[in-house]
């Protein structure tokens, strides 16, 4: 795909590809991708299903494994993420929101967790004089 | 952009671009449309953080275990992940520039987009039926709002195929309309991936609390 555009003389000198964002697959790189997360997808949902696992911190690790797994193949599969397109700046922005995504949800998660754990003394109330 | 110093000697060389060179129609709009749905990520995030904080909180009402059916969510995520290898097989026939190949796959796409679609709807009534309506507790506000607002893009994301099906039937495959799908696909994929968060925080991780 991209080659093709860059061959064509009437794109200009300049690096600027209308296409490159959007640089498709094959078939056989969406049936691998498809594969993939039909696997990626099943296994988490026999594993919670079946109870599988006694531990049910270890099935909840695992399952967050499987979809972080699952998203990046999501990513290279369907949406076509490479660090080349738009001479890398969709993966910059991806990067920026990444971690924009992870301060938002851990601080939301850290900050409430502990305010939860200070609030909890709520049953002792009756206890007291 | 010209700066002075070109016009006092005007014999030495220039290392800057003068003006700006032309940019072909659509050239940013792939970019440009990456960054909107990087924000719609960032809305997403807050939802499911919304979540992740309020998710405990039953008020003594019904728990995950006693609202969702797995099979039935197992089901759906079925639906969209078929929707979206069918998006692209459509987007692979674009390719070839077989126009009757193509809106097949995008109706079958459409197809299993309004099947996940039914079947969340269908939920959503089963719940609200047996009391769990948003107004029950903080879940089941903060669920109705993260499932919701990904069914909504979901409506929206239809509304536009839709669109698209009649702009490709009245004016074929133009680079416009090719630009168009392909935006359309990155939003479908992207709602796909959206909704890998949602099977796994709400409903999983929901039944494993």
């Amino acid at each position: 795909m991209t080659s093709d555009s860059h061959a064509l003389p009437s794109t200009g000198d300049h690096g600027h590809h209308a296409h490159d964002a959007a640089s498709h697959g094959t078939l056989s790189s969406y049936l691998i991708g498809f594969g993939l997360s039909v696997v990626l997808t099943a296994v988490p949902f026999w594993l919670v299903m079946t109870g599988t696992i006694a531990d049910k911190q270890v099935t909840a690790l695992i399952v967050l494994v499987l979809a972080a797994v699952q998203i990046v193949v999501h990513m290279v599969y369907f949406l076509h993420m490479n660090t080349r397109s738009e001479n890398g700046w969709t993966m910059m922005a991806l990067i920026f929101t990444v971690i924009m995504v992870v301060i938002a949800l851990t601080g939301s998660l850290w900050v409430m967790h502990h305010l939860n754990v200070n609030m909890m003394p709520v049953h002792d109330m009756s206890q007291m004089p | 952009m010209t700066l002075a110093t070109v016009s006092t000697q005007s014999s030495e060389p220039v290392f800057h671009v003068i003006d700006e060179h032309a940019h072909p129609e659509g050239a940013s709009t792939m970019l440009g449309f990456w960054i909107y749905l990087m924000s719609d990520c960032l809305i997403f995030a807050i939802l499911f953080a919304t979540f992740g904080v309020l998710g405990g909180n039953y008020a003594a009402g019904p728990a995950p275990k006693d609202l969702f059916d797995l099979k039935l969510v197992a089901l759906n995520t079925t639906m969209l992940l078929l929707s979206s290898i069918t998006y692209g097989f459509a987007m692979l026939t674009m390719e070839k520039s077989k126009v009757g190949a193509t809106q097949a796959w995008l109706v079958i796409t459409g197809l299993f987009g309004l099947a996940f679609l039914g079947i969340e709807l269908t939920e959503f009534a089963h719940m609200i039926h047996e009391g769990a309506t948003p107004q029950r507790s903080a879940f089941l506000s903060s669920f109705f709002t993260l499932v919701g607002t990904h069914g909504l893009h979901v409506t929206f994301g239809l509304v536009w195929l839709t669109t698209l099906m009649v702009q490709v039937a009245r004016f074929g495959l133009i680079e416009a309309n090719r630009r168009r799908l392909m935006c359309l696909s990155m939003f479908w994929h992207f709602l796909d991936v959206v909704w890998i968060g949602v099977f796994t925080f709400v409903y999983l991780l929901g039944m494993l609390r």
